[in-house]
This record gives C-alpha cells, structure tokens and sequence, in this order.
C-alpha cells in the first residue's frame, strides 16, 4: 500500500516538476524544478530496486550537472523577451514542421522491429542475495578492476591536461615556501623601535 | 586477479608506471627537466617494446577476455611505440624554437599510448572506449600545446568538440549493441550476431562503425583533420598522423573481423563508401593546398581510404594487407613530417607554405631528394614501398571478388599522384625561394635518412613484413 501512493507520489511531482521546469518564466526557476524532478526520479528508483542509480542521480545530476547549469544561468544574461519576439510569426512555420517530424515518428516506429533484447549472455546476472550496490561493487573490484584502474589514469590525464592549458607561471607573486616560513624566528623579523614623538619612523 | 593477466599487460603497466614516474620528475625539476623527460620517456617506450617479445606479445585473453595479447595487437604495438618515440625525439628541438618546451609533453605522449596500446588489445567494448578516451584526452591537450599559438588551440578546441562528439556516437553504437546482444565482449557479440542481424544490432554497428570513421578521419567525418593537423604542433601532427591512425584502424578491423564477422555483408558496403569517398576526396581537396600540414592532412585520409580496401575484403589476406599498409604509411608520414620540420627560415622560425619548398634541390640537396622519395612513394610509385602498400590491398580486395573497386581505387589514386609530383616539381623545377637554415640536429637527418632507406631499399624487407602481418592477420579470431 505504501509502495503504490509512494508511487504516485513520486511520479506525480515528478511529472509536475518536468512541467513547470518548461513553463517557468524564470531560467532559475526552470533549473530548481529539474532539480526537483531529478530527486523524485530518483525516489522511483529506489522503489525499483536500483537504489545505486537513485544515489547516481542525486549525486551526478543534482549534485554536479544541475549545480553547473544554475551556474551558467546566473552568469549568462539572456533576454527572454527578445528570445521569445517573434514566435507568433514562426508559429505556422514551426508547427508544420513538428507535424511531419511527428508523422515520421509514428511511421518509423510502427514499422520498427528492432530484434530481441538478449539476456542471456550476460558476463553477470544481477544476484537474487545482495544488494544492487554490493553487486556493482563487487564486479568492479574484480573482474573490470584493469578497465577501473585505467579509467583512473583517464582522470590524471585531465587533470595534467588542464593544468598544462592554463596555468602560468605569474611574475612578482609571492608563493608559499613553508620551509622557510616555519624557520623564520621573531627575532628575524620583529624589531622593537622605541619611536620618539613627532619624528618619522625609519624601517 | 591472476599474475598472468598482469604479465600480459605488461606494456601497459611499464608505461604508465614510467609515465606517473616522469610526472613526479617534471613536476618537481620544472620545465627544464624536458629533454631528461624525453630521453626518460623514449627508453620506456623501448623497454615496453622489449616486454612485447615475452608473454606480452602472445599470451593470449587476460582479465577474462578483456584484453587480450596476441600477434595482432603485438604488431600494432610496435608501429605505434616506434610513432611515440619518434614524436618525443623531434619535439625539444622545435619546441625550443618558440620558447615553449613543456616536461608534459612526453608524458602526455606516454599516457596517450598507454590508451592506443588499450585499443589494439581490447576484445571488449569497455577496453575499447576507455583506451580511445585516454588516448583521445590526451591528443587533444597535445593539440593545443602550443597555447600562446591562436591557430593551436583552434586546433585544440576543435578536436575536443568533434572528438567528444565522435566519442558520444560510438558509445551510442556500442550501448545498442550491449542492450540488443547482452554482451560487451568481442565473442558475445558475435555469437548474438551468428543467428541473424536484427535491426537493433544493425544500428549498432552502424554507429559504432561512424565513431570510428571519425578516429581514422575517414570521409565523410573527416572535417576536423585538415584544421587540427595545420593548427597543432609539428610534431604533435606527426604523432596524429602516424600512431593514433594505426590503433584506430587496428580496433576498426578488430571490431569488424571478430565482433562482427557473421555481419559482413552489412559492414562491407559501408566501408567500401567509406573507403572510396576517402581516396576521392582525399585526393581532390589536396590539390588547391598550399600549406604543407594541410596536404599531408588530405594525404593521410586518402591513405586511410587505401587502407580500409583491404578491410572491405573481409578476408584474413585483407587484414594482412590492412596491416602492411599501416606498416608502410608509418614510415612515409614520419618522414614527411621529419622533412617539414626542416622548413624553417633563416632566423629558425618554421615555414609551411609549400611554395617556400621552391628550388630545395639547389639548396638542400639531401633534404629534396628525402622529400622527394617520400612524396614518389605516397603517390605509388615503383618500387618504393608505396607500390607494394598499394599493391597489397588491391590484390586482396581482387582476391575477395572486388575487382570493381579495386579497379576504382587504382584509377583514384592516380589522382593524388598528381599533387605529389606537384610537390616535386617545386622542388626540383621551379626558381629559388629564401633557403632554409640549414639543418641543425643530426638525429633528426638521421631519422629522415632511415626513413628514406626502409622506402628505397624496403623491398628486401617485404618477406619479413608478409611475415609479420600474415600473423596478426591470422590471431583474429
């Protein structure tokens, strides 16, 4: 009983979220209902089992891609106004189109037979007695450990990458050198001046 | 995890052990390490290439048919570490020129080869697609080494858009292929495609097969070629157009020969346009060239055209042929690009334009007669090892019952023969231009040197390589 208004729950916030993600009138707005819409994706997941792809979903998409896309709708500047001028002259134009594209779309998919999806040959069955995370896990760790490890030097690769494209060594900045930071003395470095009045200091 | 799978990766984990290593040295000794680096970078490609005459070069599935060494990988191998090592041993000296010399740059090589050295071994889809993002991220900061350089990082940005792009159509091809044959590996699609090739499988291939085109720059997904190779460092587009185009094509034949063998009908016609397209064009769009990097951008797509007629035979010949040419080309495109890194003007600034090659053979007399072979042999010219390149594939498509094409391809090549001789006709008829500096590094005349001997006298070589190539041909499965 739970599991069916948790259900509904999910999918109806969801599909709500997913509209007013178009129809909101603010780039902000639309970004903070994907978010929305991304969480409850993610509740139905859960509700199927896959609760690694549920947590794949809040951390990657709410986490990351949505956080980034908030990012660059605060920093791009555009007009919507002058986005949206001029959309009732296209109309006609944008609604043929749309009709053909979605008359190809019927067509192709009522003739499509795309074959059987085959699941035997599977290199692992999902197992009946551990959890889906556990399972992925485990199969990472061992049997795609060498392909784990190298999508690990992919990562190091970027960073060199990114590294090597921008940075630069700066003139005149004052870098960190904590060695002889750390050997520096009070005595190098503060000096007592008994400063009489009405007279300059000399440093 | 076994030893024997970790002994079979050997060249693997020696190059990226040395690469992490030479890391740490040109993080800490800073820019001026480089030519340390270098010299550090190339002996790890040797001891690497060494490690290929053990276990690593024969053994056969590691990691449960993840990878795999075998004879066919081992000969992709070399080409492509003999590639590397060369791109490392020309770079100090041009990169010195414009004050940008970087200890990241063999490193970035190395990693780049680790990820080529991934491609020719996989006999599985993951294998395959992270060995070309390695390879693919690293190419694409080696593009755009030269950051202060305007026309760099185009190139750099360029390649990163497309290549992303590409990246994303053959991960599309490849998730189809999974979800439609339920297996990643090599030999579980090609069991799902021996009962019959359903329309789910032929999308599959189909994409997978254009994400590759794209890596070979094969027409028509070959627009990002001419741009990033005139735009990268000379260097960095010698390294392009030799080792990168040998472990795209190694993983295009693997692919079509062991995952879709049972599908040849449907992955022949496509590569026989492919194939076609790319001589033609290859050759058309050189002829108005008049930046050097640029014609030898269209001449290697042409040559990836030659090079996929023995792929269309879909026979075992085929695939030897397929691996003779990669052989060949190697040699023809590092010495080319050798040569262009000699065209620099008296204050050592380097020179692209092909006119600045006018009367060379008055000046530089060596250097024109290099040149001048190299570019006989790219036209298929007898009997340098171009001919025999060209000679191998046609037979073996002839063999396979592709007289037509064939025929085609011969009367193409024709074509690009006449830009070659172009270049030789400016070289040897034409007035003088400003000479050149003269040449100031002497493993560089000596590189070119071999280069043009294994092309004159590389005849004699024929037997050893037919050796070769038959063997790799006859490890796919």
């Amino acid at each position: 009983m739970i599991h069916v208004f948790a259900f509904y729950l999910f999918a109806c916030i969801m599909i709500a979220a997913g509209a007013l993600t178009i129809f909101a009138r603010n780039p902000v707005h639309s970004v903070l209902w994907l978010i929305v819409a991304f969480f409850n994706a993610a509740g139905l997941m859960v509700l199927l089992g896959a609760e690694f792809i549920a947590m794949l979903l809040v951390i990657v998409y709410v986490g990351a891609v949505a956080v980034l896309f908030l990012f660059v709708v605060m920093m791009l500047d555009i007009d919507f106004a002058e986005l949206r001028a001029g959309f009732v002259d296209y109309l006609p134009f944008g609604v043929l189109i749309a009709l053909v594209l979605l008359a190809e779309i019927l067509l192709g998919v009522g003739i499509w037979q795309a074959g059987p999806i085959e699941l035997a040959q599977r290199a692992a069955p999902a197992p009946t007695d551990a959890h889906n995370i556990e399972a992925i896990g485990a199969l990472l760790y061992t049997r795609y450990i060498f392909l784990f490890e190298a999508a690990g030097i992919i990562l190091l690769v970027a960073m060199i990458g990114a590294i090597v494209l921008t940075h630069r060594a700066r003139a005149g900045v004052r870098g960190q050198n904590i060695d002889s930071q750390n050997r520096r003395r009070p005595q190098d470095a503060v000096v007592n001046v008994n400063q009489p009045v009405g007279q300059g200091v000399e440093l | 995890m076994d030893t024997a799978s970790l002994l079979m990766t050997a060249p693997e984990l020696i190059l990226t052990g040395a690469g992490l290593i030479l890391m740490l040295i040109a993080a800490y000794a800073g820019d001026g390490s480089a030519r340390l680096v270098s010299v550090l970078a190339v002996a790890a490609l040797a001891v690497a290439g060494v490690s290929l005459t053990g276990i690593a070069g024969h053994g056969g599935d590691a990691f449960d048919g993840l990878y795999v060494a075998d004879a066919f990988a081992t000969f992709g191998k070399v080409l492509i570490y003999v590639s590397a090592a060369v791109a490392i041993i020309i770079a100090p000296r041009f990169f010195a020129a414009g004050r940008a010399i970087r200890a990241e740059y063999p490193v970035l090589i190395l990693f780049a080869t680790v990820g080529m050295g991934l491609m020719v071994s996989a006999r599985d889809m993951l294998t395959v697609y992270i060995g070309l993002e390695l390879n693919s991220l690293a190419a694409y900061v080696l593009a755009s080494f030269m950051r202060q350089d305007s026309r760099s990082a185009e190139a750099g940005l360029k390649y990163f858009v497309l290549g992303a792009l590409a990246s994303g159509i053959l991960l599309y091809g490849m998730s189809l292929l999974y979800g439609f044959t339920g297996s990643t590996s090599f030999a579980g699609i090609a069991t799902a495609m021996g009962d019959g090739l359903s329309k789910g499988e032929l999308f599959g291939l189909v994409f997978v097969l254009t994400g590759l085109a794209f890596k070979i720059s094969a027409v028509p997904f070959h627009m990002w070629t001419p741009d990033v190779y005139e735009g990268a460092p000379t260097p960095v587009t010698a390294f392009f157009a030799s080792a990168p185009k040998v472990a795209a094509m190694g993983v295009t034949v693997r692919i079509a020969m062991e995952a879709m063998g049972s599908a040849l009908h449907s992955w022949q016609q496509i590569v026989i346009f492919v194939a076609l397209a790319s001589i033609i064009f290859g050759a058309v769009a050189a002829i108005g060239q008049t930046n050097i990097k640029r014609l030898l951008a269209y001449s290697s797509i042409n040559n990836v055209g030659f090079a996929l007629i023995g792929l269309a035979a879909g026979t075992a010949e085929g695939v030897a042929s397929v691996m003779s040419y990669l052989a060949i080309y190697v040699v023809m495109t590092i010495g080319s690009f050798l040569c262009v890194l000699q065209m620099r003007d008296v204050n050592g600034q380097p020179v692209e334009e092909i006119a600045s090659l006018s009367g060379l053979s008055q000046s530089r007399k060596g250097l024109a007669a290099a040149m001048a072979i190299f570019m006989f042999s790219l036209a298929g010219i007898p009997p340098l090892m171009g001919f025999w390149a060209k000679f191998l594939v046609f037979d073996a498509a002839v063999a396979a019952g592709l007289t037509g094409l064939a025929a085609f391809g011969i009367a193409a090549s024709v074509i690009g023969a006449f830009y070659y001789l172009k270049i030789i006709k400016t070289m040897y008829f034409d007035a003088p231009a400003d000479a050149y500096a003269p040449a100031g590094s002497r493993i560089e005349s000596a590189l070119i040197a071999v280069c043009a001997v294994i092309i004159v006298i590389g005849y004699l070589l024929n037997p050893l390589l037919d050796t070769a190539s038959a063997a790799a041909a006859a490890a796919l499965q």
